[in-house]
């Protein structure tokens, strides 16, 4: 195959990766929901770890990214 | 792309400099990025300094946009680190006010975000990474490294455990920068692709009623990037947060 087309190709691959991370802060922010619907008063305080799990999870998307960034523009 | 230069989305990234300065071989030019840190730090030394100088009971805006982002971040650091965090109080809020005021500058067309610059993070991140560690060092010394070790765990699986607290640890500083790099990187991508739509369109005979649709897509897209620039400020200073509160408190 062609080392630049295989180049391309796997870049697109990578960003599969990103799905995995769509779908870990889907279900954060679900289950924060719906946890937050059950007892409205403890919402607030859960604000902020909601949004670390989400950033955590997001970051491990991120990497994929990366991946797909070093194949277009550095390999 | 077909009309060449004009929609090159990655075109305004490029960090072209405006006054050449070499020290000693080391390319010191000013850039715009340069330029828009200014502006930056401009923006938010003003909004703090006029913000607070009047000092009336009834705010007015630019009093109640100071004061509403000091306590923001000050809960946020209080809530996360407990009260003896708020000695890292100045740091939060200096990266939360910069990387909040770039993201947000960043939207007005024709500037340049800084934040879409993987240097720029980084070196946030590392400074981050870097008072955690020294901070953790000094003042806890080997005691720090049981922020690896945490306890209650099998022996049989602590070695695993250590290895993905170490991998962990050495990734943070990597997922702190690209996260807001990416974020940033992405949406103005986005939102410069669906400008060409627009463009592409309008220059192609009958397809040009189809051309509001895509404009109207900008407007949403735009609204939506105004969130993650607040977002991603957010993120980025909760997260500092949590990494100073393992300087704090090591061993779990």
């Amino acid at each position: 195959m062609d080392p630049i087309a295989a180049k391309y190709i796997g870049a697109g691959l990578a960003t599969i990766g990103m799905g995995g991370a769509a779908i870990g802060v889907g279900a954060i922010f679900g289950q924060f929901l719906s946890g937050a619907l059950r007892n409205p008063s403890a919402a607030d305080g859960q604000f902020g770890r909601a949004f670390i799990g989400a950033a955590l999870a997001e970051g491990l998307g991120v990497f994929s990214f990366l991946v797909a960034l070093l194949l277009l523009f550095v390999v | 792309m077909a009309t060449g230069n004009a929609i090159d989305p990655i075109h305004q990234f490029i960090v072209a400099p405006l006054a050449q300065i070499r020290i000693g071989g080391i390319d010191a030019s000013f850039t715009n990025a340069s330029l828009f840190m200014v502006i930056v730090l401009l923006a938010a030394t003003f909004l703090m300094i006029i913000g607070t100088a009047q000092k009336s009971i009834v705010p007015g805006r630019l009093q109640s946009a100071a004061e509403m982002a000091y306590e923001f971040v000050a809960s946020t650091v209080r809530g996360t680190t407990g009260t003896e965090g708020m000695k890292f109080f100045p740091l939060v809020f200096s990266l939360f006010m910069f990387v909040l005021l770039s993201n947000l500058i960043g939207l007005i067309p024709y500037t340049f975000t800084v934040t879409s610059q993987i240097v720029v993070t980084f070196a946030l991140a590392a400074l981050v990474i870097l008072t955690v560690i020294i901070y953790g060092v000094i003042n806890h010394g080997t005691h720090f490294l049981h922020l690896f070790v945490p306890s209650g765990v099998a022996p049989a699986l602590l070695p695993f455990i250590v290895l993905i607290e170490v991998i962990s640890f050495v990734s943070r500083p990597i997922s702190l920068s690209v996260r807001l790099f990416a974020n940033m990187l992405a949406g103005h991508i986005t939102l410069k692709v669906f400008g060409a739509f627009v463009a592409l369109l309008l220059s192609a005979g009958g397809w040009a009623a189809i051309s509001p649709l895509p404009l109207v897509g900008i407007v949403a897209l735009t609204a939506f990037e105004l969130l993650v620039a607040f977002l991603q400020a957010y993120v980025f200073a909760i997260l500092t947060c949590v990494y100073l509160n393992d300087a704090l408190h090591p061993g779990h």
